[in-house]
């Protein structure tokens, strides 16, 4: 938690640039694979120092809007700008000035740890004296210098993981992508994972673009893009998308369910459910509302529970249905949601 | 390139220290021709990197080799001795076996590359701010020389079929098979550019290979061959190895004229005794071809 906030408070330390050099400038970007479109134009800007995430469902355009800024994929229509560089006319400039972690591995396994690196740093033209002392910065980082004679076939998911991040971050990119940097790992490597990325915010001056679709990891961004079918449909923090769903959830435990949401519905004209056995509602600034609910409600209440919006709720919100029901691909499952939530 | 690798590094000391420290950063100059050589030698070290990792490819690659040279030469030797007129079968195949030696290793290593696709390696390559043909070349040279190197230990086998150690007899023979590794490398990473999968890429290669090696003389003598087989292989690249390595070899066996004119005949075009010069020309123009083609392949992928 404390990392969290340090790595916030260095947000201010980041150089000043001037305002129009975003470390990543998007306009009516698109991409179409014969009939399907994967990208449906696209425009928004990454500052510089900032955490990005894109967020959203399998499908619906993260790692092939990801692949079009690393100059993996060439755009069917419209711009992007990476450190200033344009991603097709100034591909070599745009590769040199960028790190990039992958979904899947892009190791090799039969060479050490440092092997790779060295092969990496080769590859990126890093200076010859500076290769040393900074590969091993970068892997005391993810604490893998004590492994770096180790043959990388040897080494576990998340350790190639880290490893990975730490040759990504070995030319001093200016912007580090990184495609779903957690996707397949367990939770306790999830979580040192994210410790080295909001680390490395306060650390360098390194602008990260990452797509998940965790929502807790989400929570983590500076600014998220919820992105859904090939479009952006809403950009900003993770507080302020939050505070935009503007219901908390407040679960209430009663002796007789029945009564209390009738009650609830007399008394506040409130439609309230029974959900993990107990009676749910949403109402705005629930602490709020808590008293009056003690106060007016008319049947014994046990225990009550308020809860902020998370993003999930955010996502529901703005996309009708939940992350992982979007990803099962299941539309009338999603438009069944949709109208059981009332959105 | 001197004057931009300017970084402020930080003693690798400070980096012991407790508690958060600042990360130096590198500054990556622009590409240079000195950066492009950089990729082409770290592509090839790669390769004798993992080749020396891999002793069981070292040892199965020598396998074949081994079974023309010694099972084949010495039990076919009892039925060839009256048309060899007096000369070892062994001997005989023996610059057939030194091609051999070369062409598995060399395609074993053209083969790594679908493996490098298969497991993600690739794109680290592809996405790197160098030239795609400085990471074909490095791949092609890295081939060629393990496959030198594997053609070196057959080589060390000459003794043992009767060829001397000459000094020039070894440096000649050498320089024709690492041209031959570097051909037969170029064509695999041609093919590899296009063929992702790994059974097929190795069904294809045996394919070409075996044919390969059947036509072009390694086993008989070129000359008075019925036309459709003289016709296959004169088109036969190989052809163009195995005969200049033979005239090599022959060149330093005390053999009677017969048996020299008999088994070592040269490769005629038209009834034109070609040089050996032009022979090396052939091997070495075919694999620059193929070689330009492989890069345009890797250039053109996404």
């Amino acid at each position: 938690m404390s990392a969290a906030t340090s790595a916030n408070g260095a947000t201010a330390t980041v150089a000043p640039e001037p305002s129009d050099s975003a470390a990543v400038v998007v306009r009516g970007l698109e991409k179409h694979y014969g009939e399907i479109e994967a990208v449906r134009g696209i425009d928004f800007d990454v500052e510089q120092g900032e955490i990005f995430g894109f967020l959203g469902p399998n499908g619906a355009g993260k790692s092939t809007t990801i692949s079009m800024l690393c100059t993996l994929v060439r755009p069917t229509g419209g711009s992007a700008l990476v450190a200033g560089h344009d991603v097709v006319s100034e591909r070599d400039e745009v590769r040199r000035s960028i790190g990039l972690v992958f979904q899947d591995t892009t190791l090799d396994g039969y060479l050490t740890a440092e092997q790779n690196l060295r092969l990496h740093a080769e590859l990126y033209g890093v200076p010859r004296e500076a290769v040393g002392p900074r590969m091993r910065q970068v892997m005391e980082m993810v604490g893998l210098w004590d492994r770096r004679g180790s043959l990388v076939n040897t080494f576990s998911g998340g350790m190639k993981r880290r490893l990975e991040i730490a040759r990504g971050l070995l030319h001093s990119p200016r912007v580090l992508f990184l495609d779903e940097p957690t996707v397949g790992l367990d939770p306790q490597t999830r979580s040192s994972i994210w410790s080295y990325i909001r680390e490395l915010k306060s650390r360098e001056d390194i602008t990260i673009f990452l797509t998940t679709h965790y929502m807790d990891e989400a929570e983590y961004c500076d600014r998220i893009a919820i992105m859904d079918q090939g479009r952006i449909i809403v950009l900003d923090t993770p507080e302020a998308l939050k505070a935009s769903v503007g219901k908390d959830r407040v679960q209430i435990a009663t002796d007789d369910d029945a009564a209390a949401i009738a009650a609830l519905q007399s008394n506040f004209g409130i439609d309230a459910t029974v959900a993990e056995g107990m009676v749910t509602f949403g109402v705005p600034e629930g602490e709020h509302f808590v008293p009056r609910l003690f106060a007016e409600l008319g049947q014994p209440i046990r225990s009550v529970n308020v809860a902020r919006p998370s993003l999930d709720d955010v996502f529901m919100s703005y996309t009708g249905t939940t992350i992982r029901d979007a990803e099962s691909g299941a539309t009338d499952q999603r438009r069944k949601t949709a109208r059981l939530m009332g959105r | 390139m001197a004057g931009t690798a300017s970084a402020p590094v930080q003693a690798p000391e400070a980096a012991n220290g407790s508690g958060p420290h600042q990360l130096a950063a590198v500054r990556v100059p622009t590409r240079t021709r000195g950066s492009e050589v950089r990729a082409i030698k770290v592509v090839w070290k790669r390769e004798l990197i993992r080749f020396s990792r891999d002793r069981l490819r070292i040892l199965t690659s020598l396998m074949q080799p081994f079974l023309f040279l010694f099972v084949l030469g010495t039990g076919l030797s009892k039925l060839a001795s009256a048309g060899t007129h007096g000369v070892n079968l062994k001997t005989f195949v023996y610059p057939g076996v030194l091609c051999m030696a070369v062409m598995f290793t060399a395609m074993f290593s053209a083969a790594s590359l679908v493996w490098d696709r298969e497991f993600g390696f690739l794109r680290e390559m592809m996405v790197a701010p160098v030239r795609r043909s400085s990471l074909v070349l490095g791949k092609c040279l890295g081939g060629a020389t393990v496959a030198g190197f594997q053609g070196v230990i057959v080589l060390c086998l000459a003794g043992l079929v009767n060829v001397p150690y000459a000094p020039s007899l070894i440096i000649e023979v050498f320089a024709i098979q690492l041209l031959l590794a570097f051909t037969i490398t170029a064509f695999g990473v041609m093919i590899a550019a296009r063929v992702s999968q790994m059974q097929s890429f190795m069904a294809l290669m045996q394919m070409v290979m075996m044919p390969m090696f059947f036509l072009s003389g390694a086993l008989f003598p070129v000359a008075g061959l019925p036309r459709w087989l003289e016709l296959l292989n004169r088109i036969d690249p190989l052809t163009y190895a195995v005969d200049p390595i033979r005239r090599i070899v022959f060149s330093h066996l005390d053999i009677s004229a017969v048996a020299r004119a008999t088994l070592d005949p040269g490769v005629t075009w038209w009834g034109w005794h070609i040089p050996s010069v032009l022979e090396a020309a052939v091997v070495a123009v075919l694999g620059l071809i193929m070689l330009g083609i492989a890069i345009v392949q890797f250039s053109r992928a996404e």
